[in-house]
């Protein structure tokens, strides 16, 4: 595509009406969703296979999109489950070793509307101050719809998330000279929990969102996994209350993003919706038994409101340095910690990938003491 | 746990005069130190040779020492004021390497001193090689495996059995790598290794893996001692191994490493700062294979560098201000980050642009220099642009670098054939991204140019994307689309015009972006803005929100350091700015040099990082509606905006457009000296060569050429025959003549320099500057003394009568810098420059005379006297300070040393004492003369003809003091014939041994030597110049300064009998 085919022209349009022009990619057509920004500036593939983002239409406040084309291995899932894409700028010759193809064609494939030369900055400020929007991403012609597409807008919203991402079936995922199995539910999850699993000698079988405590239970895992995943946890009613169960199986669990609001929600604790949430690669949280802050990846609207934590479970572990929201829970009553960050990253800082040691530490002393 | 309570007194070492490779960004590092240090409350000593800096001023510390930065002075200067503390990191190499001294020499604990920052073994393991790669290895980091061998054989069993092909070798001690290479097969290393050996001194080579060719990636990282650690910047050299990161292009955050890359290399540096345990900031450059994972680490700073200057000023987020919290005790989860004032410092920024750094070299100004880029750093500075596109930014990057240059488009290669522009894209110089453009134009393929140049795909795309636009806007009409596209890729209106051939449909002016470190999520106030193409202008927003009743003056900056235009007018800037603050006005800076201390967001009320042209400002007008603007502290580069802002219709401060153009405009000018009855050297203006050998010819030899627009002596000369007058033209005319070249007639006399300021009624000279080296040698490059020593009373009765003239009669309304010739007992002008000047810091700080404030005040009313200052020459001060140039020579290949009226200094100190001799001992000293050896060693004299009367008083001192002498044939015989005893050597030309050989011999102490003939690198005198250079010989290339030199070695001199002066009591 040369550089002057600038493409169709395509639309944004806000719930309060805003309409930003800018140009087509990706797929045509017309689409709504819950309008987001991150803030990483690399693992735009990542982003993009990230089954939270479900329902979603992300847009990537850096302005240089594409630059490394995408490839076999960074996806984060099977396909993109965003709603739609929104950059400044994505690149017409991408240029890395192990590519196999552009954004654009990425965006084709998993028929994703894409929009290009937008003030991106100009939208990340209007959510920012505004909140989180639902709006339209389309490349019909947004002034001739209008109404419709603000009506539709304004009853958009995301349900069923986690029934829509989660596997159908359980999958087995053997280890290299294993050392225990855990059971890894998948709300949504990305694929590098499973890596960090299996690359510390677990055997993971992951397991759809619907699975019963009693049939996790049969399976006799070492410990169990709960993953990210996308939407409003607390419409998770039967998910939350499998989770109630586990905690009385003592078997070690960890959970990451949705996993930590479901587990939280089980114990009683409480989850709020943020105003435009934290979605980067550059979210400062403090772990307060190290008394460390650690740069971590982090993808999520809604968090555990930390005076709900119930004292006699657990103790909040971990908070965000900017916001002070929570950021992890130390459960005391059963064996389980979960965090609200992504220590599995892809994208972004790998600097807490030593919350798997401590999971897998947690399983051997489980192991021991049993 | 916040500051820590055993720290109440803090020595904070500078990086001394500005060198390439240590520029002004240590003055914005120290300065920033000093600040935070002052903020907790904290007695602040500093030292720091160089008097052109901020760091120096009275308000930056609570006792400022203008010293020279050597050991004995620093241990004088603890013992005298007993700190508890010394701050190491700060000060650049210069500073580091002191430190480390004096920790290992165990000074600072048997003084009770606490090193901070950096402790010794975190400096040993970082700089000693060997440390360096023990502990690298330890924690598993790669490095670039190499070996030292002393033997062929030995250097061939590493290559084919270790490292394999190919291999790079080095041979030790040879200057910039001289007899290295770069072995593909085992014939090849046999070639060049046994070559390598041969050139060696010590016969020792090194022989490294080569990785030319990969990635170059760097990573800012800040560390504090709970072992928090975050990166702040990553960045990507365009320009791939084999540059220095100095001289390459780099673009910030990288752009062509996937998620993957980012992260294993980013996880890299925070294992290494780590294990180092540095306690603040701390660069990591790592070397990554284009088609593989595996990577190397190149080199680790643990110090703040220039690349933490460039990723403060890309991110908004302060690094030296942090690492100088953590290195007094804080923590980065308890700093605030000033930027959003909400957040810790304790993050990562995201950008929501990017940022193109582009380097300055000093080629154009050393025309025989060699231009090959390679691991020595030869940019004297370098300018940033931000934009929201890879082609945006560097559009704007290449106009602010003021090469003349609009586009990518180089002139000179217009007409060169494509088969000479594929050959050029093989040499690797200053020039290879606009011959990769120009290849592009050609039609040479991105896959092409990549499998020669290596440069990433991506960036040879982006440049092509610029090539199809260009064309795209020569093909058929330019319609609005056309034009809104071309602006989105950073072109001006006027570049839109000239490539498409016409008048622009419309015009739209930039607006203006927030830098806020956290690209929008969270609300920030930060008053640090870019341009770009766009829909909303934050800028203006932000006026809207914070309006105040308060007047709003733009100060235009001074762009990048080069030769000529340095650090002074930084300082010049930022003083200006800090008087309107202080006087109530709204100040905004606008600049493009992310080392200074006037880019710091805090500086001014608002900060504009954006290029300093004339539509970039007409934008910046536009939006800001100034008061008023001020252009005569931001040297050449916003003095050329005057022109433009008076058509605008903006009120210029101060000294008025017209003025500047009389003092600049030739005829002009002759017409009111004419009018004040002023002489000047007789001359005339030429277009050829036809014309400047009969003007030579009226005028009589030795005449002075120069273009008529001069910036820093660029490109002048004495021409003493027919024969320099045509090489000369030959290099002037070579990209088209389009002004007229001057000649005046050349007066050796004595050269005295005035700064002065004006109100329009009264005038003030705070001080009278006189010259060691007579007239001929550029005045940035002389030493220079105050107050003026050997003046009689008519003679500076004339100057001061002069100068008031001259000021009246410019209407100057500010400053005015004027250069006088005294010759035959007449005072002679040479140049007046209605704006501030390179020495307005330094007699600012030894006068007491705040310069800049004073003229600030002066452009918005208030007039001398009633700021307390009468009319004339301000009384002399207790204190005689000479100021000492400094010189970059051993960075740069084949440049003559010798000194004419091109400048050729990158820097300067300053010596300060009670008496003259003091004064210019310490300068001497602070400028690097090795001044130990005061008898019984040798020096090498060899003059032209015309110097070879006045050699004999000076030979004759360093004769008397015990010196051996050596002189070529011509030298020998007058000194032999007038009983000066003198060894005759032969000529470099002859057969050995001959002089080349007696300084290799390190008999040699001192070398004098000057020449009549051209700057040619082939002539026998600029070889034996270079060869000083290589082994470190002092060279004197006037025989004033010889004889400077011989009177301070005759007194005996030692910096322990001479007395520190702190200048915040003058």
């Amino acid at each position: 595509m040369s550089l002057f085919n600038t493409g169709d022209k395509a639309y944004i349009m806000l719930e309060n009406g805003k309409i930003f022009e800018g140009y087509s990619f990706g797929a045509k057509g017309t689409s709504f969703g819950e309008i987001v920004f991150t803030t990483s500036m690399t693992a735009y593939q990542e982003t993009l296979t990230d089954p939270s983002y479900f329902g979603q239409i992300v847009t990537q406040t850096f302005p240089l999109i594409g630059n490394y084309g995408v490839n076999e291995e960074d996806g984060e899932s099977e396909k993109s489950y965003v709603n739609g894409y929104i950059v400044r700028e994505w690149c017409n010759s991408p240029s890395n070793f192990r590519m196999t193809g552009g954004v654009d064609e990425f965006l084709v494939k998993n028929n994703i509307i894409g929009i290009h030369s937008i003030d991106t900055r100009c939208l990340t400020r209007i959510i920012r101050e505004h909140g989180v929007m639902n709006g339209v991403i389309t490349t019909e012609n947004v002034y001739e719809k209008k109404d419709e597409f603000l009506k539709k807008i304004a009853e958009f919203k995301i349900v069923n998330a986690v029934k829509s991402v989660t596997i159908p079936n359980k999958k087995e995922y053997p280890a290299e000279n294993s050392i225990c199995n855990v059971v890894l539910y998948d709300f949504g999850y990305k694929r590098n929990i499973r890596r960090e699993l299996i690359k510390r000698g677990c055997n993971v079988t992951v397991v759809p969102a619907s699975t019963t405590a009693e049939e996790v239970i049969a399976m006799k895992p070492d410990g169990i996994m709960l993953s990210n995943g996308p939407g409003d946890p607390a419409e998770n009613v039967e998910v939350i209350a499998e989770l109630k169960k586990l905690t009385t199986a003592n078997i070690p669990i960890f959970g990451i993003c949705l996993g930590h609001q479901l587990m939280a929600l089980a114990n009683g604790a409480k989850t709020e919706k943020l105003k435009y949430g934290h979605r980067g690669a550059n979210q400062p949280v403090i772990d307060l038994d190290m008394d460390k802050t650690f740069v971590t990846s982090q993808n999520h609207g809604y968090a555990v409101i930390s005076d709900s934590v119930p004292s006699e479970v657990g103790t909040v572990s971990h908070i965000n340095a900017n916001d002070k929201t929570c950021e992890g829970v130390r459960y005391t009553a059963f064996p389980c910690f979960t965090v609200q960050f992504h220590p599995e990253a892809c994208g972004g800082p790998l600097d807490t990938a030593y919350l798997f040691d401590k999971f897998i530490d947690l399983i051997k002393k489980n192991k021991e003491d049993k | 746990m916040p500051l820590r309570n055993d720290i109440k007194k803090v020595l904070v070492i500078g990086s001394g005069p500005i060198v390439i490779g240590q520029a002004a960004e240590f003055d914005y590092a120290g300065t920033q130190a000093c600040r935070a240090l002052k903020q907790e409350g904290l007695e602040v000593i500093l030292i720091n040779s160089n008097p052109a800096t901020i760091m120096t001023d009275k308000a930056m510390a609570d006792k400022v020492y203008i010293e020279p930065l050597t050991l004995d002075v620093v241990k004088k200067i603890i013992e005298i004021e007993k700190p508890d503390s010394v701050l190491s990191t700060l000060g650049g190499q210069t500073g580091l390497t002191l430190s480390m001294q004096l920790a290992e020499e165990g000074f600072l604990e048997s003084h009770g001193v606490k090193l901070l920052g950096a402790n010794p073994e975190t400096i040993h393991k970082a700089e000693d090689r060997q440390a360096f790669k023990d502990t690298m290895e330890k924690i598993g980091e790669p490095c670039i495996p190499s070996k030292v061998v002393e033997d062929l054989e030995d250097a061939v069993d590493f290559s084919n059995n270790v490292i394999g092909y190919p291999v790079i070798i080095r041979p030790a001690f040879t200057l910039g790598g001289t007899g290295g290479g770069i072995a593909n097969n085992e014939e090849e290393l046999r070639d060049i290794a046994t070559n390598g050996l041969r050139l060696s001194p010590i016969h020792q080579i090194l022989v490294e893996k080569c990785i030319s060719g990969w990635k170059e990636i760097e990573f800012e990282v800040i560390r504090d001692r709970k072992d928090n650690v975050i990166t702040v910047c990553s960045m990507e050299n365009f320009d791939p191994v084999g540059v220095h990161t100095g001289d390459s292009i780099v673009i910030a955050p990288a752009v062509t490493l996937t998620d993957k890359e980012y992260q294993m290399l980013r996880t890299a540096a925070i294992n290494i700062i780590s294990e180092l345990k540095v306690e603040g900031g701390c660069n990591c450059q790592f070397a990554l294979h284009p088609t593989s994972f595996e990577y190397a680490v190149i080199e680790v700073n643990p110090r703040v560098s220039r690349s933490s200057a460039l990723a403060s000023k890309a991110t908004g987020y302060p690094i030296a201000k942090v690492a100088t919290k953590i290195a007094i005790g804080y923590t980065l989860d308890e700093i605030i980050n000033a930027v959003t004032g909400k957040t810790y410092a304790c993050f990562e920024p995201a950008l929501d642009y990017v940022v193109v750094k582009f380097p300055k070299w000093p080629f154009d100004k050393f025309v025989y220099a060699k231009r090959t880029l390679g691991t020595q750093m030869m940019a004297t500075g370098e300018v940033m642009a931000i934009g929201t596109s890879f082609e945006q930014a560097m559009m704007k990057a290449v106009r602010s670098i003021e090469l003349g240059m609009d586009s990518m488009n180089l002139k000179k290669l217009a007409n060169v054939p494509t088969e000479e522009i594929e050959k050029l894209l093989y040499n690797v110089d200053d020039e290879r991204s606009f011959v990769v453009f120009e290849a592009l134009k050609r039609g040479i393929s991105v896959d092409k140019i990549h499998e020669i140049t290596r440069i990433d795909n991506w960036f040879i795309s982006k440049l092509k994307n610029l090539v199809e636009l260009e064309k795209y806007l020569a093909d058929g009409t330019l319609t609005d689309d056309k034009y809104d596209l071309a602006k989105r890729y950073g072109y001006l209106d006027s570049t839109i015009e000239r490539i498409s051939g016409q008048k622009c449909p419309k015009h739209r002016d930039f607006v203006y972006k927030m830098v806020d470190t956290c690209a929008g999520e969270f609300k920030a106030e930060t008053p640090y803005f870019y341009s770009t193409y766009d829909e909303e202008n934050e800028a203006l927003q932000f006026l809207d929100r914070k309006k105040t009743d308060k007047k709003k003056i733009i100060v235009f900056g001074s762009g990048p350091i080069r030769i000529g235009q340095g650090i002074e007018f930084d300082y010049c800037s930022v003083h200006c700015v800090w008087a309107l603050k202080e006087m109530g006005y709204e100040a905004v800076i606008c600049n493009n040099n992310p080392e200074t201390v006037s880019t710091d967001f805090d500086t001014g009320d608002r900060l504009y990082f954006d290029p300093l042209t004339k539509e970039d400002v007409a934008s910046l007008i536009a939006t800001e509606k100034p008061d008023g603007v001020v252009v005569q502290f931001g040297g050449q580069t916003a003095i050329k905006l005057t022109k433009y802002l008076d058509e605008m219709g903006v009120n210029i401060l101060g000294t008025s457009a017209d003025s500047i153009d009389a003092a600049e405009d030739r005829e002009r000018f002759d017409e009111l000296l004419n009018k004040c009855g002023i002489p000047r050297p007789a001359g005339h203006t030429v277009m050829n060569v036809d014309e400047a050998l009969a003007a030579a010819e009226s005028l009589g030899y030795p005449v002075l050429m120069r273009p008529s627009y001069v910036l820093g002596g660029q490109n002048m000369i004495i021409a003493h025959s027919d024969q320099d007058i045509i090489e000369y033209m030959s290099i002037i005319t070579r990209g088209g003549l389009e002004n007229p070249v001057l000649i005046d007639k050349y007066m050796m006399g004595k050269e005295v320099e005035v700064d002065a300021i004006c109100d329009g009624t009264d005038y003030l000279i705070p001080g009278i500057m006189e010259h060691i080296e007579r007239a001929g040698i550029h005045s940035g490059d002389s030493i220079s003394v105050y107050p003026a020593m050997t003046l009689t009373k008519k003679i500076r009765e004339t100057i001061i009568d002069y100068t008031k003239k001259l000021a009246f009669e410019l209407k100057v309304i500010g400053l005015v810098n004027i250069q006088y010739v005294v010759y035959n007992n007449e005072v002679y002008v040479i140049e007046v420059n209605p704006r501030s000047s390179r020495t307005v810091p330094y007699i600012s700080k030894v006068t007491g005379v705040p310069m800049v404030d004073i003229a600030t005040k002066i452009m918005l009313g208030e007039t001398l006297k009633q700021q307390g200052y009468e009319s004339g020459l301000y009384r002399e001060a207790e204190y005689i300070a000479v100021k000492v140039p400094v010189f970059s020579f051993a960075k740069l290949h084949d440049v003559d040393t010798a000194l004419g009226p091109e400048m050729k200094s990158t820097g300067e100190c300053l010596g300060i004492a009670h008496n003259f001799e003091d004064a210019l001992y310490k300068g001497l000293v602070g400028a690097g003369y090795d001044l130990t050896k005061k008898t019984g060693g040798g020096v090498l004299i060899t003059v032209r003809d015309t110097d070879k009367q006045e050699i004999l008083y000076v030979a004759e001192k360093f004769e008397r003091l015990g010196f051996t002498l050596y002189a070529t044939s011509g030298t020998a015989s007058i000194l032999n014939r007038n009983m000066i005893a003198a060894n005759v050597v032969r000529k470099a030309s002859e057969e050995g041994p001959n002089v080349m050989d007696l300084l290799d011999s390190g008999k040699i102490d001192y070398v004098i030597s000057t020449s009549a003939k051209g700057r040619l690198p082939a002539l026998d005198s600029v070889k034996i110049r270079r060869k000083t250079v290589e082994r470190s010989i002092c060279c004197l290339t006037a025989i004033d300064t010889a004889n400077a030199v011989a009177d301070i070695l005759a007194m005996g001199k030692n910096i322990d009998d001479i007395e520190m002066v702190d200048i915040t009591k003058i």
